[in-house]
């Protein structure tokens, strides 16, 4: 591996839980990655932003407060106007099972759920920076299927 | 590349910020960079590069919020570079000095902000050598003043002098007692002094120490201030004071040993035979004069 990916985690919304958000972080530093954390309650926006800014490869997004159906989306649409295409999305939090498909139509790569094992997002990570094609503004219609 | 450069200097934030990762990626030199565009001529009289350091914790990043803010309101473009540190370890690192900035989410003021997070990756030191060429950059396509945030290492922290023009040292309060004003080091170098913090006790105090260690000195002192960044007191002041120092001053001597020494370290860490050097000096086959000679011949190939 060359040099360090640069990876964004955000917590979108008005939602005040970040353990998951800082183990996904911690364990993205541990693997040798860069993690640029956004701290609490920011605007779709702001994390856009951010992600421009810091010239981040990744975005991972957290949410626990249900408002991810609305949120997500949001910051997808913002990346691809900002022409962010080849940034690759990921999520996590509280997602219930029947919501994930609608985020993985908006080109979301992978939601993880408690108890993920962190081994996984760091597999996550490595497989879809390898494809050319996973950024949010991009063709494939790939996504992680948990446990893979 | 060249069209990426040519977007960054008119003003497209996506493709500065892919030219910073390139410069600190070394997929891209400043030489080259300075072949495409044309600098932006330097106002004349003022620092271009301030460093602001101070050990963690005493509140240096949300004190940099208030004073940006300022900044950014009377109309500076300034761009803040924010080191942390990588670990050792791993290679990875945690870069969060985002969450105590407002200032970037401010609608009004967010274009006359940029910040970028740096990990110090294999630097020795606090700040990594190439934030220079990074500040360098930012200059040339017309940003008015780059901040370079240390990871806040202690005492003996000088080598930001060899990177910024002017150095801010952020102390707190009831920091040890006087003889800890007196001790040698990163307080010598600063062109400024911020007692943040100053709700607490001992700030004042703090402060007065300073002021007398500096008075027993040759040449002038400092200006030593006071403030809170969390209630927001003093800051305007300080966003005043730190703009009206000149642009050259206290202890240029020392100022250029920290550059050349900082200059010598980077020829060697970037010298392309390095790996065998270390090999060779691990075998025992030649002394660290023999590669220091070695890496100098180099240069003159």
């Amino acid at each position: 591996m060359g040099e360090p990916l640069r990876v964004v985690v955000a917590k979108p919304g008005l939602d005040g839980h970040d353990r998951g958000a800082k183990v996904v972080a911690r364990a993205l530093r541990d693997a040798g990655h860069e993690v640029i954390y956004t701290g609490l309650r920011r605007s779709a926006q702001q994390i856009v932003d951010t992600v421009r800014d810091e010239d981040a490869r990744f975005l991972g997004l957290s949410s626990l407060s249900g408002a991810h159906g609305h949120l997500f989306p949001k910051v997808c649409e913002l990346l691809r106007a900002g022409g962010l295409n080849d940034v690759i999305v990921f999520g996590g939090g509280i997602i219930p099972e029947d919501d994930r498909q609608a985020l993985f139509d908006c080109k979301i790569r992978a939601i993880f759920g408690p108890g993920t094992p962190t081994s996984e997002i760091l597999e996550f990570i490595q497989t879809s920076h390898a494809m050319d094609d996973a950024g949010i503004g991009q063709g494939s219609d790939w996504h992680w299927d948990l446990g893979q | 590349m060249r069209d990426l450069i040519q977007d960054a200097a008119k003003g497209d934030r996506r493709s500065l910020a892919r030219t910073l990762s390139a410069l600190e990626n070394r997929t891209i030199e400043l030489a080259e960079v300075f072949e495409i565009i044309e600098p932006v001529e330097p106002a004349e009289n003022v620092w271009q590069s301030l460093a602001i350091t101070g050990a963690p914790g005493v509140g240096k990043s949300c004190l940099l919020d208030g004073l940006l803010t300022h900044w950014a309101r009377a109309g500076l473009r300034v761009a803040l570079l924010a080191v942390d540190p990588s670990s050792p370890r791993s290679g990875g690192a945690l870069l969060g000095d985002r969450v105590r900035m407002t200032v970037v989410d401010d609608q009004d003021l967010k274009e006359n902000i940029y910040l970028r997070s740096i990990a110090t990756r294999k630097a020795s030191g606090s700040v990594p050598l190439i934030v220079a060429d990074m500040t360098q950059f930012l200059l040339a396509i017309g940003w008015d003043r780059v901040v370079i945030e240390t990871v806040g290492a202690g005492q003996a922290e000088v080598r930001c002098a060899a990177i910024a023009d002017r150095i801010l040292v952020v102390e707190g309060p009831a920091r040890g007692d006087g003889v800890q004003a007196e001790k040698a080091g990163l307080l010598e170098l600063a062109d400024a002094v911020i007692v943040n913090k100053c709700d607490l006790p001992g700030a004042e105090q703090h402060a007065g120490e300073l002021r007398e260690s500096y008075e027993l000195g040759a040449g002038a002192s400092p200006p030593v201030l006071l403030t809170s960044a969390l209630h927001g007191t003093g800051i305007e002041d300080a966003a005043s004071m730190l703009l009206a120092l000149d642009a050259s001053g206290r202890s240029e001597r020392a100022r250029w040993r920290e550059r050349l020494l900082a200059h010598h370290e980077r020829k060697i860490l970037e010298a392309p035979q390095l790996d065998v050097l270390l090999e060779k000096l691990a075998a025992g086959s030649m002394t660290l004069d023999d590669v220091i000679r070695s890496i100098g011949a180099n240069e003159h190939v």
